[in-house]
């Protein structure tokens, strides 16, 4: 129904933070001295109204209020309407984008208070917060694909943010082509759809692809995963997301962790009507989920980087998120759950990152760390309370929506039901595994830093969020699951929860996870806490290790099959192009008009006579007019 | 002055212009200037108020004025303008002043006064007006033709060491197109003649002939080839890397800015309406050439070393969208077309006066003498992104509503080549972000580094300059005088100088474009609704959309 009251106005929350980068962009040096104060005020305010909002969403019948805001694009058949539609859907996604937002923007105010470019930096975050509350809350693929790409911008902007260092140039140029391919996939969705359809508003889309046929609506899901895929770092487009690390840490607390990575999973999930009715479509999202959730999580095994270790986390609890979605019906509350949950521990840990950069003259190298838990002690609970809400520690986020996802995955009942709550146990297994072994590393063991090195805890305006962040990371699971159930509140999206038929008792898959999770700690203990860390990475290892440092030669592959390729083509082509086609048609134009050497020597003689020549004539011509008028 | 005369007072006050100008003496150079700038705001002004004049749900043709000619041949001085004619006079209106600010400097480093620059800029102008404002077809044909003589003079006398060879080559190229479409033109009125008891070169009456298909289709080629070669299409482009190159800074934005547009102005206003057979049956052979040139150009422009060549080449792969978005035949796609016709001159226009204030601090045009600009010049480096942002056609950006209307238009009659043509994004991303991160990001080069080190650069750095030869700066190429045409700033003491930031004079150049970028990105309706009527009209000539996929 048209939204009424502050739903009315919620366009505000995409034109607060917008206005707010507009100001500091445009601004330039004289908005130094607050831009930062700015950039996050517009980002709580933001934070506050979507408060407002939810509360009253939930008085609403039916809980959805659609805002028409004006005619974006209107010609033919087409009729793109710039809309928002305010359900509990995008309701969750606005409160965890500005609640986890504000609270990085607090902590980017300490963070990046030394760095002379802090108000670009806020500029930049205000515009991605701006570009993903467009995301989600438009009310059409169209509208979507505006954010999507938006996000995409922002993204791109905050890898580079330190642009002359190459590798964070070369990063974000990476993130934004690897993202355009999946967009690629979007954009031919929104074609199809259109064709097939005659509309791209939700509404419209989801009220008639009934009418499909099968084939065309499975190409529509296959299309729009590949779009999901670029975004979220999901196999085979995940290999940007571990260098999207050379940005700030706040970035990657906000955009490469907490929100921007899980739009692929609000894509799906928003998609739901779609996908409910292509099970083919829905076995791909599986299988893309279950190979990136271990891709992820063995590649975190092997890095040394505290970031790189936490980037490859994310891409691994992604494909959790979706081999949830992939479940359909069953999966899409467990998924998004796991999302929110993921949201606050995953931005707690990279800002607890970050704090131990800060403290560590900006290393990312673990082996130079050790025994930090002393130096940074609020970093260490913050960051352990982060540690343990991801490994699944009982009672805390993780255990509930993790667990939530492994008995959907059972409960289908069939083989690949147990091949994929496997794989799920599997990477909680890997994942106990790679984080105890970073904290190990980090805050255990005897110190491996250089003299030079003073770790100091942050300053109060970056502890304070990573204090809020941890707080959410042990309750957000159980709040979810028990106290205000997510289930309930997505009824009006995704149909009233229904009494699945256990085929595993849930108790007994919360033990056997619970009990691979000690297996993976106790593992890593073993290998890391009993001895001493080199502080150099040993050469000497097996090609399984070797494999897992290199990602699985993601990069390798892409770089033998696309890029160098691509790159012989190009100057193949720029040789043929000046060769070939120039001369050829140059060639024809000699054997038609005698001598070569005319074009060939640049003898300009009779070219330019002949131009004014025809200077002559127009003026002639133009004479003649002007006689023929007068008489 | 009345509504009608608008079209005829902006053909002529730039040619008055151009001649008072031209008039001049030598050492009033500034005064030429201000002229050129008057004179060309003038022009945007009878533009505004053309388009207040002109009434959408209307007539087609609007503003009109017909004067005979030359009798004997049923030749008219007809002007009209129907809405995509408008949006075009629009465009020229927006460019010109600003191409005239751009080039204030830079005008007075070529060889030949400044004011001859100004004064064939402002027949150039009028030339263009005359072009998109024709509904005699002859008439048309004469604009068509001296539009080449002013951009021949500013290529060949202001542009970069190889300006002669390019301007030839720009001449010859499009002087042949010209011709053939002559004959066409010529067949038309003979057709005219047969069918109508006297001979006729008014479009509106020429819309109306019954022409056999067959006669159709020599008639189509003859235009197709001129349209072709001007717009360009692959593999009639390789006169146009030349020709952006070495063209002057704004010589160059109007070439690809307007002066192409008429190319595919063309096919929809001659091409489709009077041969809707033709065009049926050559439409899979034009998407062939519009798919193919989207992405061999695009490749093409990732392997370039030179700036502005890159751009142009950008520029074919752009003008493969255009057609594509003409030849797939729905309301939707073609609407695009024209929008993207109006987008394409924006944003690239922008890009190309980026270019040109880099190039004019740097004294090169080659790509790897420039790193890490950003650091030094950041709003030229804000403006270079938002051009780029917006050639790539990013949502937010103009581009990407004609971009977006002319594939989600193409798909559902042409599906496969619109799925090979949206390939074509992810390309545009990577020559766009290719050229930035090289010139922009990472540590600074070439001439920054010496600014770096605060005094004469190290031994170790020049050696690596000099093997790098840059095709703008390099004397060996072009001749002595042929050099100083692009190091436009006077060249940088080694060491010491620092890479300025935009000038308010350059700030004020593209502050309106970054503007127009923005807000015709977020709200393009008003301009789709001054084109859309003329398009069906098109398309309704066309007939039923035709022809299935193959």
């Amino acid at each position: 129904m048209p939204a009424e009251g502050l739903l009315a106005a919620s366009w505000l929350l995409i034109a607060l933070p917008l206005a707010g980068a507009a100001v500091l962009l445009l601004g330039g040096r004289r908005t130094d001295r607050w831009g930062h104060l700015l950039g996050t005020a517009t980002v709580v305010a933001a934070f506050l109204l979507a408060v407002a909002c939810t509360v009253q969403l939930a008085g609403l019948d039916g809980r959805a209020a659609d805002v028409e805001l004006f005619t974006f694009i209107a010609t033919g058949e087409l009729d793109v309407t710039a809309g928002l539609l305010y359900d509990p859907l995008s309701a969750v996604f606005v409160l965890l984008i500005t609640g986890v937002g504000s609270l990085i923007h607090v902590f980017s105010i300490g963070y990046m208070a030394h760095d002379p470019a802090r108000r670009r930096f806020f500029a930049y975050l205000n515009l991605f917060v701006a570009a993903m509350l467009l995301l989600v809350l438009g009310n059409s693929f169209v509208a979507l694909y505006v954010g999507w790409e938006g996000v995409g911008l922002a993204s791109y902007l905050l890898i580079a943010f330190w642009y002359t260092r190459p590798a964070a140039a070369t990063a974000a140029k990476k993130a934004f082509i690897m993202n355009r391919i999946g967009d690629v996939g979007l954009a031919l969705a929104i074609f199809v759809m259109f064709a097939q359809l005659g509309t791209t508003s939700y509404a419209g889309v989801f009220g008639s692809v009934g009418t499909l046929a099968g084939g065309t609506i499975t190409a529509i899901g296959l299309l729009l995963l590949l779009g999901a895929c670029g975004k979220s770092g999901q196999f085979p487009l995940q290999a940007w997301l571990p260098d999207a690390m050379e940005g700030p840490t706040p970035v990657s607390a906000l955009i490469h962790a907490a929100t921007m990575v899980t739009a692929g999973v609000y894509l799906i999930a928003r998609s739901a009507p779609i996908y409910d009715l292509t099970p083919t479509a829905r076995a791909v999202i599986l299988a893309v989920g279950a190979v990136t959730l271990l891709i992820g999580a063995i590649a975190g095994c092997a890095f040394d980087d505290i970031k790189k270790v936490l980037a490859y986390s994310t891409v691994s609890q992604i494909g959790y998120m979706f081999l949830a979605v992939g479940l359909g019906p069953a999966g899409y509350v467990a998924g998004l759950a796991h999302l929110l949950a993921h949201g606050f521990f995953k931005a707690g840990l990279f800002l607890g990152a970050g704090s131990v950069m800060h403290a560590m003259d900006d290393s990312v190298d673990m082996r130079r760390f050790g025994g930090l838990a002393k130096k940074l002690p609020i970093t260490f609970v913050t960051f352990g309370l982060g540690y343990l809400a991801l490994i699944g520690f009982p009672f805390l986020s993780g255990y509930f929506t993790k667990d939530a996802i492994i008995e959907a995955a059972l409960d289908r009942g069939d083989v690949w039901g147990w091949v994929l709550g496997g794989v799920a146990v599997l990477g909680a297994g890997l994942t106990a595994f790679y984080m105890t072994r970073l904290m190990l590393m980090t805050f255990f063991g005897r110190p491996r830093w250089d003299d030079g090195v003073h770790p100091h805890e942050a300053p109060t305006v970056m502890t304070a969020p990573m204090i809020v962040l941890a707080v959410g990371s042990v309750a957000a699971g159980a709040l979810l699951v028990s106290v205000f159930p997510l289930a309930d509140w997505l009824a009006p999206v995704f149909g009233e929860p229904a009494e699945a038929a256990h085929v595993v008792a849930p108790a007994l898959v919360g033990l056997v996870v619970t009990v691979v999770m000690v297996l993976g700690v106790l593992t890593a203990w073993l290998f890391v806490g009993r001895r001493e860390v080199p502080v150099t990475a040993p050469v000497r290892v097996s090609p399984v290790t070797r494999a897992a440092r290199n990602a699985l030669y993601a990069d390798t592959v892409n770089e033998s099959l696309f890029m160098r390729p691509g790159q012989w083509l190009t100057r193949a082509l720029v040789w043929f192009d000046n060769r070939g086609v120039d001369g050829a048609v140059n060639g024809l134009a000699a054997g038609l008009g005698g001598s070569s050497s005319r074009l060939g020597r640049a003898q300009t003689g009779f070219v330019r006579t002949y131009a004014l020549g025809m200077l002559g004539g127009v003026v002639m011509v133009a004479g003649a007019l002007l006689a023929v008028t007068a008489g | 002055m009345s509504a009608s005369l608008y079209l005829v007072a902006m053909i002529a006050v730039p040619a008055i212009g151009a001649a008072a100008v031209a008039a001049l003496p030598k050492e009033r150079g500034l005064l030429a200037k201000q002229v050129a700038l008057g004179v060309s705001l003038v022009v945007l002004l009878l533009a505004v108020l053309s388009t207040m004049a002109f009434d959408p749900d209307g007539d087609r043709f609007q503003l009109t004025t017909s004067v005979a000619w030359i009798p004997d041949f049923g030749a008219d001085f007809a002007l009209g303008v129907d809405g995509i004619a408008l949006v075009m006079l629009l465009l020229i209106g927006v460019l010109v002043p600003l191409v005239v600010a751009a080039s204030w400097h830079e005008a007075d480093a070529g060889p030949r006064p400044a004011r001859v620059f100004f004064a064939w800029l402002l027949l150039l102008e009028a030339m263009m007006v005359g072009v998109f404002a024709a509904t005699d077809i002859l008439l048309f044909y004469v604009f068509f033709e001296a539009m080449l003589v002013p951009m021949y003079f500013l290529i060949g006398s202001f542009g970069g060491p190889r300006r002669q060879y390019a301007a030839v080559k720009f001449f010859v190229y499009s002087l042949v197109g010209g011709l053939v479409m002559l004959a066409s033109v010529i067949g038309l009125y003979v057709v005219s003649t047969s069918q109508l008891g006297e001979g006729t070169f008014a479009f509106d009456a020429l819309r109306q002939l019954e022409i056999d298909p067959d006669v159709q289709k020599l008639l189509f080629l003859g235009f197709f080839v001129a349209f072709a070669i001007k717009a360009p299409l692959v593999p009639f482009h390789t006169w146009l890397p030349d020709s952006g190159a070495e063209a002057p800074i704004g010589g160059a934005v109007l070439l690809v800015g307007v002066l192409d547009k008429v190319g595919t102005f063309g096919f929809l206003r001659y091409c489709l309406p009077l041969f809707p057979d033709a065009s049926r049956y050559f439409a899979p052979f034009v998407l062939v050439l519009a798919v193919v040139g989207i992405l061999y150009a695009a490749l093409l422009a990732m392997g370039q070393s030179d700036m502005k060549r890159l751009v142009s080449y950008t520029s074919i792969s752009h003008f493969g969208f255009i057609a594509l978005g003409i030849f797939a035949f729905t309301t939707e796609a073609a609407t695009g077309a024209v929008l993207y016709m109006v987008n394409h001159g924006i944003a690239t226009g922008l890009l190309f006066l980026v270019v040109g204030m880099l190039i004019s601090r740097g004294g090169s045009r080659q790509i790897g003498d420039y790193g890490g600009v950003a650091a030094q010049a950041p709003k030229l480096a804000g403006a270079f992104l938002v051009a780029g942002l917006a050639s790539l056609a990013l949502p937010g950006t103009n581009s990407f509503v004609s971009e977006f209307l002319v594939l989600i238009g193409s798909f559902p009659t042409r599906p496969v080549f619109t799925v090979l043509a949206t390939a074509g994004i992810i390309l545009a991303a990577l020559y766009v972000l290719l050229m930035y991160q090289r010139t922009m990001h990472g540590p600074p080069r070439g001439m920054l580094l010496a600014d770096v080190h605060g005094g004469d650069p190290t031994p170790g750095t020049e050696p690596a300059r000099s093997t790098e030869p840059a095709q703008g700066t390099h004397p060996a190429r072009g001749g002595a005088s042929a050099a100083t045409a692009t190091v436009t700033a006077p060249a940088p003491a080694r060491g010491g100088v620092r890479f300025a930031d935009l000038s308010r004079r350059e700030l004020a150049v593209v502050a309106p474009l970054i503007a127009l970028i923005i807000g015709l990105g977020v709200y393009p309706q008003p301009l789709l609704d001054l084109i859309e009527p003329a398009v069906v009209a098109t398309v309704d000539d066309l007939g039923a959309p035709g022809g299935t996929d193959r």
